[in-house]
C-alpha cells in the first residue's frame, strides 16, 4: 500500500497509467466498437477525418483508421507483453546463472551479454524476421532475442551483492539447494529493478514492433500500427491522416509506459528521488 | 593509464572485436541452416522459383552435402576474403553493393551523431545548470517525447511539415537529380537533403543525451573536488565548464559507443523513410525481395563499423581518463 502510495504521488506515472488504461481498454474493446474485420472496406477511399461518418478517415482501400489502430493496439500490446516476458526470462535465467555461479560461468555469459549489446541489434532483429518469415511469433522472438542483455546485466548485479548476504549464508549452511535459495530467497530480493525493466522494456518491444511492420516485416494476417504508417508513407501529400493517427497511439502507449516505469522506479527506491532520474 | 600501458590495452581491445566479428560470421551461418527451407534457397534468395544449375553451383561452392564444421569452415573462409556472396537478383557482388552504399550511411549517421551529441550535452547541461525551474522541466518533458516517439514517424512528420506544407527542403533522396550539379553546388545540394533525415535520425539521441548528461553533471556537482573549487572561488560558470561538464562527458563517449549499434539500427527506418541512398535503404530493398544474401552482408558490415566505432571510443576514453582500469 505504502508503494501504491508512493507511485500515485507521481503524477506523471498516475497520467501514464490512465493512459495505458484506455489504450488497454481499446484493446479489449475493439470489436464492440468496430464489429466488421479492420481489413474490410468501410468508407470511400481516402476519406478525411470526420467524412463519411469515419472519426479518423479511410485509407486508399477505405478501410477505417480508427478501427485499424483500435484492433492494431491488441497487436502491440500483446508483442509488448510477450515479448517482455520472454526477454526477461531469459535474462532472469542468464544472469542468475552468472552473479549466483561466478568465475568462469560468469565471464562467459558477460561476454555472451556484450556480444549481444554490441551488434546492431534492430538489424539482427530485421534479419531474423525475414529469414523465419514474419508471424507473430518469430516477431516476438526476434524482440526477446534483442532485448534481453539489460536484464541480464540488472539481475547479475544484483545476484553479486546479495549472494554474500546473511540470509543467503544461513540458507546455504541450512542445506537447502541452490535453486531453492535462488528462487525463494535471492530472486525475490532482486524483484524490484526487474518490474522496472520489464516496464520500460514493454515500452521498447512495441516501439520495435512498430518499426519491424513498418518495414513490412509484420504479421500479414494481423493489422498493426507500424503497417498503418507504412502504408500512408508513399501517400503521405494525399493522406496525412493516414500516418498521423495510428503514431499518436504509438506515442501515447511508449510514453505511459516509460512514465509509469519512472514512477515505479522511483515508488521503489524511495531514497533515489529526484537524484539523476536517467 | 600510463601511455606505456596503451599497446597492451589495444591489443587486448583488438582480440576482443575480432572474436566479436568472428561470433557475428558463425552466427551469419548458422542462420542460413536455422532457416526453413534448404540453405541453398536461403542463399539464393528466392523460395522455390531458383533456377536449378544456380542452386547447384551453390551446393558446390559451399560444400553444402559436407559435414557442418567443413561448410562453416568454407563460410569463414570466403567472409575473411571479403567475399560477402552475390546477389542474384541484382547480379552483383554483396560486398561491393554494400561499399557503393556505405558512405551515404557513414554520412547521414556522422551527422546524426553530431547533431545528437552536441545538442544533447547543450540541454543536459542546461537542464542541470537550471535545475528544478521551468528550462529543466521543459527540456526534460521534451527527452520523454523524443524517446518515445518512433523514428520514422517523426521523419514522416518532419516531412509533412517542412516539405508537404512548407517546401522549405526536399523530403526524398540525397540529391536532385535534375540538377546535375557539381562542386560546392552539389555539396549545398546534399546538404540540404541530409537536413530532414539527420536530424530525425539524431533527435532520439539527443533525448538520450540530454538525460544522460543532465544525470551525471548532477552527480559531479555534489562532489569534493568541485565544492573545493567553488570555496577556492573559482567563478561559476568556470566551475561548471571546466570541472562539472568535463566530467561529466566521460559516461557520455562510453554511451556514444554502446548506442553505435543502435544508430546503424534507426539508420534503416530513416533511410527508409527519405530514400536515402545507403546501406538501410539497400537493406529494404533486400527485405522486399527476400535477398537473404545482401541482407546478413548488411548485419555483417554494420556490426563491422560498430566494432571499428567502439574500438575508438574506448581508445579516446583512456586516453581522456587517466583513472581508465587497464581491463
Amino acid at each position: 500500500m505504502d508503494l501504491l502510495r508512493r507511485f500515485l504521488r507521481h503524477p506523471g506515472a498516475v497520467v501514464g497509467a490512465v493512459a495505458l488504461a484506455l489504450v488497454v481498454a481499446l484493446a479489449l474493446l475493439a470489436p464492440v466498437l468496430f464489429p466488421g474485420s479492420p481489413w474490410d472496406m468501410a468508407g470511400a477511399p481516402f476519406a478525411p477525418p470526420g467524412e463519411d461518418g469515419m472519426l479518423l478517415g479511410t485509407d486508399s482501400l477505405g478501410r477505417d483508421i480508427a478501427a485499424g489502430i483500435a484492433y492494431g493496439a491488441r497487436v502491440s500490446l500483446l508483442v509488448g507483453v510477450v515479448a517482455t516476458a520472454v526477454s526477461v526470462v531469459i535474462g532472469v535465467t542468464l544472469g542468475a546463472l552468472a552473479g549466483y555461479l561466478g568465475g568462469v560461468v560468469d565471464d562467459l555469459v558477460m561476454r555472451f551479454t556484450e556480444f549481444f549489446q554490441t551488434i546492431p541489434s534492430f538489424v539482427l532483429a530485421i534479419l531474423l524476421v525475414a529469414i523465419f518469415t514474419p508471424s507473430i511469433a518469430s516477431i516476438v522472438g526476434a524482440i526477446a532475442v534483442v532485448s534481453w542483455p539489460p536484464v541480464a546485466r540488472v539481475v547479475r548485479a544484483e545476484f553479486l551483492s546479495l549472494r554474500n548476504r546473511e540470509f543467503v549464508q544461513a540458507a546455504e549452511v541450512l542445506g537447502k539447494r541452490p535453486l531453492a535459495i535462488v528462487l525463494t530467497d535471492i530472486l525475490p530480493n532482486a524483484l524490484s529493478p526487474i518490474i522496472v525493466l520489464a516496464s520500460l522494456n514493454t515500452a521498447s518491444a512495441i516501439l520495435l514492433e512498430s518499426s519491424l511492420s513498418f518495414l513490412g516485416l509484420g504479421d500479414p494476417n494481423l493489422m498493426s500500427w507500424g503497417f498503418l504508417i507504412g502504408s500512408g508513407r508513399s501517400v503521405i501529400r494525399l493522406a496525412w491522416w493516414m500516418s498521423v493517427f495510428p503514431g499518436i497511439a504509438i506515442f501515447v502507449t511508449v510514453l505511459a509506459l516509460n512514465l509509469i516505469g519512472e514512477g515505479l522506479s522511483d515508488a521503489m527506491n524511495p531514497r533515489l528521488r529526484k537524484r539523476g532520474s536517467a | 593509464m600510463e601511455l606505456s600501458h596503451l599497446p597492451g590495452f589495444l591489443l587486448r581491445r583488438v582480440l576482443k572485436s575480432v572474436v566479436v566479428v568472428l561470433a557475428i560470421v558463425v552466427c551469419n551461418f548458422l542462420l542460413i541452416h536455422a532457416a526453413p527451407g534448404d540453405p541453398a534457397t536461403v542463399m539464393a534468395g528466392q523460395s522455390g522459383a531458383a533456377d536449378p544449375q544456380y542452386m547447384e553451383q551453390l551446393r558446390r561452392q559451399f560444400g553444402l552435402d559436407q559435414p557442418l564444421t567443413t561448410q562453416l569452415w568454407i563460410y569463414l573462409k570466403g567472409v575473411l576474403q571479403l567475399d560477402l556472396g552475390y546477389s542474384h537478383r541484382q547480379q552483383a557482388g554483396v560486398a561491393g553493393l554494400i561499399m557503393d552504399r556505405l558512405p551515404a550511411t557513414l554520412l547521414l549517421t556522422g551527422a546524426a551523431f553530431a547533431i545528437a551529441v552536441a545538442g544533447g550535452v547543450a540541454m543536459g547541461a542546461l537542464a542541470a545548470r537550471r535545475v528544478g525551474t521551468w528550462a529543466d522541466s521543459v527540456i526534460t518533458v521534451l527527452a520523454l517525447a523524443f524517446y518515445a516517439t518512433p523514428l520514422f514517424w517523426v521523419g514522416l512528420m518532419l516531412v509533412l511539415l517542412f516539405s508537404v506544407t512548407l517546401e522549405w527542403l526536399p523530403a526524398f533522396g540525397m540529391s536532385d537529380p535534375g540538377l546535375a550539379a557539381t562542386g560546392i553546388a552539389l555539396w549545398w545540394d546534399v546538404a540540404k537533403h541530409l537536413v530532414l533525415p539527420a536530424v530525425t535520425l539524431g533527435l532520439f539521441y539527443l533525448a538520450v543525451y540530454a538525460r544522460l548528461t543532465r544525470a551525471t553533471m548532477l552527480e559531479v556537482a555534489d562532489q569534493d573536488f568541485v565544492k573545493t573549487a567553488r570555496a577556492k572561488g573559482v567563478p561559476e560558470g568556470r566551475v561548471l565548464r571546466a570541472h562539472v561538464l568535463r566530467n561529466a562527458l566521460l559516461p557520455v563517449i562510453t554511451f556514444a559507443g554502446i548506442q553505435a549499434g543502435q544508430l546503424v539500427g534507426g539508420s534503416i527506418l530513416v533511410e527508409t523513410v527519405f530514400a536515402w541512398p545507403g546501406i538501410g535503404r539497400l537493406a529494404f530493398e533486400a527485405l522486399l525481395a527476400r535477398d537473404y544474401q545482401v541482407l546478413m552482408g548488411v548485419f555483417f558490415v554494420t556490426s563491422v563499423v560498430v566494432v571499428l566505432f567502439n574500438l575508438l571510443t574506448d581508445l579516446l576514453y583512456a586516453l581522456v581518463d587517466p583513472r581508465v582500469e587497464v581491463a
